[in-house]
């Protein structure tokens, strides 16, 4: 669960990105977080991934206090996160599966676990026989599929997808935004921040809005409505 | 527990890095290298003047007369006293009969030759040539050794000692702070070098980062990889220094002008010369990555 209790953000050059927001995601949910550039959206990402601390009010991320967190914590608290980035992210040298090897080991997990796991969460996401393959060598869909598999090889809580869509084309979009969309089914919270209008409007969820640093709207079975902000 | 699984998969990590980041271990492969053959030849140098100074020191030595009233027997049952004591090294008995002739013949060929031959040999008395482990304790030395009942005098030039304390001190300091001059230069260029390989993989770091690695795990394979790169640019060196050094040990045996210099022989320091090597290696690697690689963990 993420808890935002009259959250301020300033950055040093003096910036105040987020203006006391309140906010709650609870387990299981899907919410859409949309708003324009510089409304705030990857603040509350990077409060969220522990990147930035609050400058102001109270953060809960699934059972720690960002305000109070310690360095030694904080990958415990992100292995509770699987975030998923625009551009992928993925480590160009590492294989598929090498790649989701990787965030296992991370979190201590035994050989026979990332044998057993590896191949469940790639035959997910549908890329079963593409294990071998090497980023550059698969199509950006399936490029975000894998950042998508490593998200979830661990297990987490929650999945954060920043503008997991951004590079790709409508139809790839879509296939995207519906296997998030079936991965929350299976249990794990769901928070998508994203600028395509249609997709959101598409999927009927949680839409929160935020724009120059609050929340302007917070509604269930939302749609994306300003035109002005996208 | 669960941290024994990631042993094998740093090394493998490790060991892939070096070849998928190819020019950038060449490159600190190669400061290594570079780094270590010149901090040996100086220390090579340092080793061979210290022998050259501790043979000359061994060389250094004082005289301690034997009471004239001894009968020979008794001047010779000193020796056992003479050689427990703490700070000598060996004593060299010599009658005045031969004490007469050696200094007969530190003279010979000179105008008064006839002079010194003819010098009764009471003149002179059994004396005890006393070597010293530390010629630097020569004072307290020559204290203990007229302490020893039936030595009555000595003869020393304590000026000649001081002098080679004073060079072997000079020596000792200014090879130290050369080495240690040297040894930051490595890391630093090896720092360097290594950060610049970890610059162009930060963005791998954040990810890991982003997926609930601890600094440990991030940092496992950049050290393994560090290790590995020393110990490979030592075992390099180790090769290079032994050529160098036996080519300019070559050239001072078999030269005109220096032979008075003797070069202790490669065979008898290689394992010496590996084990620094090896170690400073190791040290360098390890200490470059971390430190290099310290400030991408800040995510």
């Amino acid at each position: 669960m993420i808890r935002f209790i009259d959250v301020q953000k300033t950055y040093d050059n003096g910036t105040k990105a987020l203006k006391g927001v309140s906010l709650r995601i609870d387990d299981g949910e899907f919410a859409f977080l949309v708003g324009p550039s510089g409304s705030g959206k990857s603040t509350i990402i990077k409060l969220i991934t522990g990147e930035e601390e609050p400058t102001d009010g109270r953060l809960m991320v699934n059972g720690y206090n960002m305000g109070s967190i310690r360095n030694r914590q904080l990958p415990y608290m992100r292995r509770t996160l699987g975030v998923i980035f625009q551009d992928f992210r993925l480590i160009e040298k590492k294989t598929v599966w090498e790649n989701l090897e990787f965030v296992m080991r991370a979190v201590g997990a035994s050989p026979r676990e990332i044998r057993k796991r590896i191949p469940y969460v790639l035959d997910l996401v549908g890329l079963t026989r593409k294990d071998d393959r090497y980023p550059d060598q698969l199509s950006g869909g399936e490029q975000q599929r894998v950042a998508i598999a490593r998200a979830l090889v661990n297990n987490p809580h929650m999945i954060i997808a920043d503008e997991p869509t951004g590079n790709l084309d409508p139809g790839r979009s879509l296939e995207i935004m519906m296997l998030l969309e079936k991965i929350n089914e299976l249990g794990t919270t769901m928070l998508v921040v994203t600028h395509e209008k249609e997709l959101v409007n598409r999927f009927s969820k949680r839409v929160i809005a935020i724009e120059n640093g609050r929340i302007i709207s917070d509604e269930t079975g939302g749609y994306y409505k300003n035109e002005e902000i996208i | 527990m669960k941290r024994s699984y990631n042993f094998g998969y740093f090394i493998a990590e490790g060991f892939r890095s070096i070849f998928t980041h190819g020019l950038m271990s060449f490159a600190a492969v190669f400061m290594i290298l570079a780094c270590l053959i010149i901090m040996g030849s100086f220390s090579l140098v340092a080793v061979n003047f210290e022998r050259e100074l501790g043979q000359l020191e061994a060389d250094n030595q004082f005289l301690a007369f034997v009471d004239e009233t001894y009968t020979r027997e008794q001047a010779q049952a000193i020796q056992a006293k003479l050689e427990a004591l703490e700070n000598v090294s060996y004593v060299e008995f010599t009658t005045k009969e031969q004490a007469k002739e050696n200094y007969a013949a530190k003279y010979a060929g000179d105008q008064n030759q006839e002079l010194y031959e003819e010098l009764p040999t009471e003149v002179f008395r059994d004396r005890y040539a006393v070597h010293m482990k530390d010629i630097s304790l020569m004072n307290e030395t020559i204290d203990q050794v007229e302490g020893v009942e039936g030595i009555d005098g000595h003869q020393a030039a304590p000026e000649i000692t001081e002098g080679f304390v004073m060079v072997r001190n000079v020596a000792a300091g200014v090879a130290l702070i050369l080495i240690v001059l040297l040894l930051l230069i490595s890391l630093f260029i090896i720092y360097n070098t290594i950060k610049l390989g970890t610059f162009t993989r930060r963005e791998e770091i954040t990810i890991m980062k982003m997926c609930g690695a601890t600094n440990g795990f991030v940092r496992a394979p950049f050290v393994v990889e560090g290790m590995l790169l020393g110990l490979a640019g030592a075992v390099l060196a180790f090769f290079a220094q032994w050529g160098v050094y036996s080519l300019i040990a070559h050239a001072i045996d078999t030269g005109s002008t220096i032979q008075l210099i003797t070069v202790i022989p490669f065979q008898e320091m290689w394992k010496g010369v590996l084990a620094v090597f090896a170690a400073t290696g190791l040290v360098v690697g390890t200490g470059g990555s971390v430190m290099a690689i310290h400030k991408f963990l800040q995510v």
